[in-house]
């Protein structure tokens, strides 16, 4: 009796559990790829922490407090490592329904991956998308900083450049006028244009010759 | 034809006031730097990709002894004779040819403008580079987070990066879009670098050159030593290499070996003829056009070696992941354990499993997989450096550091372009007299700046990329051939080959050889024009056309071939045409002003003829 019921218990959950069955989920683990050398081998051990995760993750979700470990049956385990799973209610006899298992799974896709040393990507739920992670952007762009600093830098260098060739250039015009200064210590004001004193007749502070104005008025204009 | 009298070769006090190189390494670098710039790197290694690889060094030498030495030569010569800027040559040479130099300093403006734009997505990428990961190396997530972005998903992260968060390209040249803030800002960076270089003329530029110009040849260095050491380099640099001589019979290598020897040395721009005017008289500028044509040269071929490892690496790299999906695709179909197939056991496998089960395999989807496929992609210009070598720098260790360095690079390089170009144009600016003696000159060069500036803001738009493109194309192109064509005649021909010698062997000690005499006289002209023929031939044949980057074409990612709209072709006539009417436009307007000077001195003549006494 006791071996029919085994066999008859066996029979529903192979019909519950097949590949491509209703609210059946394919796995697929790529160990090796993770983690090279330290990969441990896939065995009942591990299927059975599998199956704790999944239960786990179920009873955090509303009306399903009560799933078991033995809920979560395990099918076609390939060397791949890939298998089906589905989650089955209390009573054994039905699946629960894919959103359900679906919503469960993304909410704790964190803690499931680090039980086995996975990410998103060796840890393949097959029809589960994972959330991707948000792109962390600095509160200012790095780009603008780096900017900042070019761009003062710059312009700093300019306006030195500027003012140390305006003082360049205040430099020339007065030598020239230093020059006249050690000759002729009478005259204060100096119209300097280009380097060169205006009227320099006039500073010299020499006498008007009458003698030649009087021979300039003589001569009859042009 | 009316020659105007020439300098006295001895009393050349004209030059008193003139700026003066502090000293000759300075100009040297100067002219290298103008000489190498972006085209070295992103340009002369396509071409021998393209072209049979060792093969195409055999026109391009050959164009490089008879084309682009004469030139270069030429140029020097006749700017450190004259000591004046293009205009200032030209008009000195014959006032009918003024309109040579006023091209020259048209077209060095336009290229001055888009060339910027250039270094400011360089600058971009720059700033990028100083973070880790780098901001190409993944797709962004879309909305709701379960996926990538679709535009990226579809094309690759680094032209996501490249063409919607850099340039964030319209579908069509017609849709001007608005700024890009983020490349305005870049723009108005990169003009006060510039301006900061030239802002007083050669005395602030010869200082910046020594760093601009040698800091490309450090990094290369530094790429050498990396890139050799890459897996896949020495794969990549054989094949690239290995002559293919048939490709010989193309007519179209020996034009384009000709055209990018005349436009890797910068010719006929009037940036080398203003650096030389500002040499002591009697400087061996023979000696100068040789050493300075032939590190241009072997600068491209050094970057050849650089690019040709990186994309070898490239190649290899991808041919390895394409060959870890096909692998994946079989394991998952065929549940083989993970990592049981190893690449070099994957032929043996596919070969195996298409025996015993062909149907599967054919449903698998499988891509083909051969390294050659991969060396043979080849990129020039902007895709080059940043969709290709953007993509290559991911994978190798580090990569924040040799993006920084990469792109850096690239910076000082078109910088060292730009001052070549900019001295291009003020140097006639300041030879004319175009403001008052008591403006100062950093005034001038902020003014050239400010307006360049205000004129590249159009190639900040969304439809920026496009209208550099029409405007590397057309503005520089045609214009550059016709000008140096004239340049040759005009010395040759108006200025006299003897009156040339002259100067020549009084500068440099010698006069020049029979090899000079013929490549200036006859060969030089006849490759131009052979150029220029061909030019308009290629052109003529199919109506102007580029390639747009449209997430919604159907065959998106590659891009979709348009035609350019009535008013763009219209365009791109007149920035092929413009500079070069200019010359006969100054021809005419000197026959008028001559003539009605001619009849105001006969008129003079008649009225002054009745009195005789000489008073004054």
């Amino acid at each position: 009796m006791l071996w029919l019921l085994f066999f008859l218990v066996t029979a529903i959950h192979a019909e519950l559990c097949q590949p491509g069955a209703e609210n059946a989920f394919k796995v697929r683990l790529s160990i090796r790829t993770a983690l090279g050398d330290k990969a441990y081998a896939w065995d009942t051990n591990e299927e059975y922490l599998f199956k704790a995760m999944v239960a786990f993750s179920m009873r955090k979700v509303a009306n399903r407090e009560k799933t078991e470990i033995s809920h979560v049956l395990l099918c076609n385990v390939t060397q791949r490592v890939s298998f089906w799973f589905v989650v089955t209610d209390p009573s054994e006899k039905h699946t629960l329904p894919a959103v359900e298992v679906q919503e469960a799974i993304r909410m704790n896709r964190n803690r499931i991956n680090n039980a086995f040393f996975l990410n998103d990507q060796t840890l393949e739920f097959l029809k589960i998308p994972s959330t991707l992670i948000p792109p962390t952007d600095p509160p200012v762009p790095i780009w603008i900083i780096i900017f900042g600093v070019i761009f003062c830098i710059v312009i700093v260098a300019i306006i030195l450049l500027i003012l140390s060739g305006i003082r360049q250039r205040r430099r020339k015009d007065k030598g020239p006028s230093e020059v006249d200064d050690t000759e002729d210590k009478c005259e204060n004001t100096i119209t300097i244009e280009n380097g060169i004193p205006c009227d320099p007749l006039d500073t010299k502070g020499g006498h008007v010759n009458d003698a030649f104005m009087t021979e300039d008025e003589r001569l009859t204009p042009l | 034809m009316a020659l105007a009298p020439g300098p006295d070769p001895l009393g050349d006090g004209s030059g008193d006031e003139r700026p003066k190189w502090d000293n000759k390494l300075q100009y040297l670098l100067s002219c290298v730097g103008f000489a190498v710039g972006l085209g070295n790197i992103w340009r002369f290694p396509y071409l021998c990709q393209t072209y049979g690889g060792g093969a195409f060094l055999i026109p391009y030498f050959i164009a490089l002894a008879f084309e682009g030495i004469p030139l270069f030569h030429m140029e020097l010569a006749i700017g450190q004779r004259l000591r004046k800027g293009s205009i200032g040559v030209w008009t000195t040479i014959s006032p009918y040819l003024g309109g040579i130099g006023l091209g020259c300093f048209t077209v060095s403006s336009l290229i001055g403008i888009y060339y910027n734009t250039v270094l400011t997505w360089v600058l971009w990428y720059l700033l990028n580079s100083f973070q880790n990961p780098l901001p190409w190396s993944a797709c962004p997530p879309d909305r709701n987070r379960t996926g990538f972005v679709e535009e990226c998903q579809r094309s690759s992260s680094v032209s996501y990066f490249w063409y919607r968060q850099t340039l964030n390209v319209t579908a069509d040249i017609n849709d001007s879009g608005s700024i890009q803030w983020q490349l305005l800002v870049c723009l108005v960076a990169s003009w006060a670098v510039v301006y900061l270089c030239i802002i007083r003329g050669i005395e602030t530029t010869g200082k910046a050159i020594y760093f601009t110009a040698l800091f490309p040849y450090l990094v290369l260095t530094i790429f050498l030593i990396r890139g050799l050491t890459l897996p896949g380099a020495t794969e990549g640099l054989t094949y690239l290499f290995t002559p293919k001589m048939q490709i010989l019979q193309n007519p179209r290598v020996w034009l384009d070996a000709a055209t990018q020897i005349f436009f890797s040395l910068s010719l006929a721009f009037g940036g080398h003829i203003a650096f030389s005017s500002y040499n002591p008289p009697r400087n061996n500028c023979k000696k100068d056009a040789v050493t300075i044509a032939l590190v241009n040269s072997m600068t491209s071929l050094y970057a050849a070696i650089i690019v040709f490892s990186v994309l070898g690496f490239k190649a290899a790299n991808d041919h390895g992941r394409c060959l870890d999906r096909n692998i994946l695709h079989l394991i998952n179909a065929f549940d083989f354990p993970d990592q049981s197939i190893s690449r070099d056991d994957y032929a043996a496998v596919l070969a195996h499993l298409n025996v015993t089960q062909p149907e599967r395999v054919a449903g698998l989807g499988l891509e083909s997989c051969r390294l050659e496929d991969f060396l043979d992609k080849s990129a020039s210009g902007t895709g080059l450096a940043f969709i290709v070598f953007t993509e290559a720098i991911l994978h190798m260790p580090g990569a924040p550091g040799w993006a920084v360095l990469f792109f850096g690079m690239l910076f000082t390089l078109g910088l060292s372009s730009m001052f070549g170009n900019m001295e291009a144009v003020i140097t006639p600016l300041l030879d004319m007299g175009v403001m008052p003696r008591w403006v100062p000159k950093e005034v001038l060069t902020g003014v050239a700046c400010l307006s360049c500036f205000l004129a590249s803001i159009h190639f900040t738009l969304h439809s920026g990329n496009y209208w550099l493109e029409v405007f590397d194309r057309y503005a520089a192109s045609l214009n550059l051939v016709i000008f140096a064509f004239l340049e040759v005649v005009g010395i040759v021909y108006v200025y006299g080959m003897n009156r040339f010698c002259d100067d020549v062997a009084w500068m440099t000690g010698r006069r020049p050889s029979l090899y000079w005499r013929v490549t200036w006289k006859v060969v030089s002209p006849l490759l131009l024009l052979t150029i220029f023929v061909a030019y308009i031939a290629l052109l003529a044949r199919v109506p102007p056309s580029y390639r747009a980057w449209n997430p919604q074409y159907d065959q998106f990612p590659t891009q979709q071939e348009n035609v350019y709209p009535g008013w763009v072709q219209v365009t791109c006539v007149l920035l092929s045409f413009l500079p070069v009417l200019l010359v006969p436009a100054v021809a005419l307007a000197q026959l008028l002003v001559r003539h009605r000077r001619k009849k105001k001195d006969a008129l003079q003549d008649m009225h002054l003829k009745p009195q005789d006494s000489g008073a004054c």
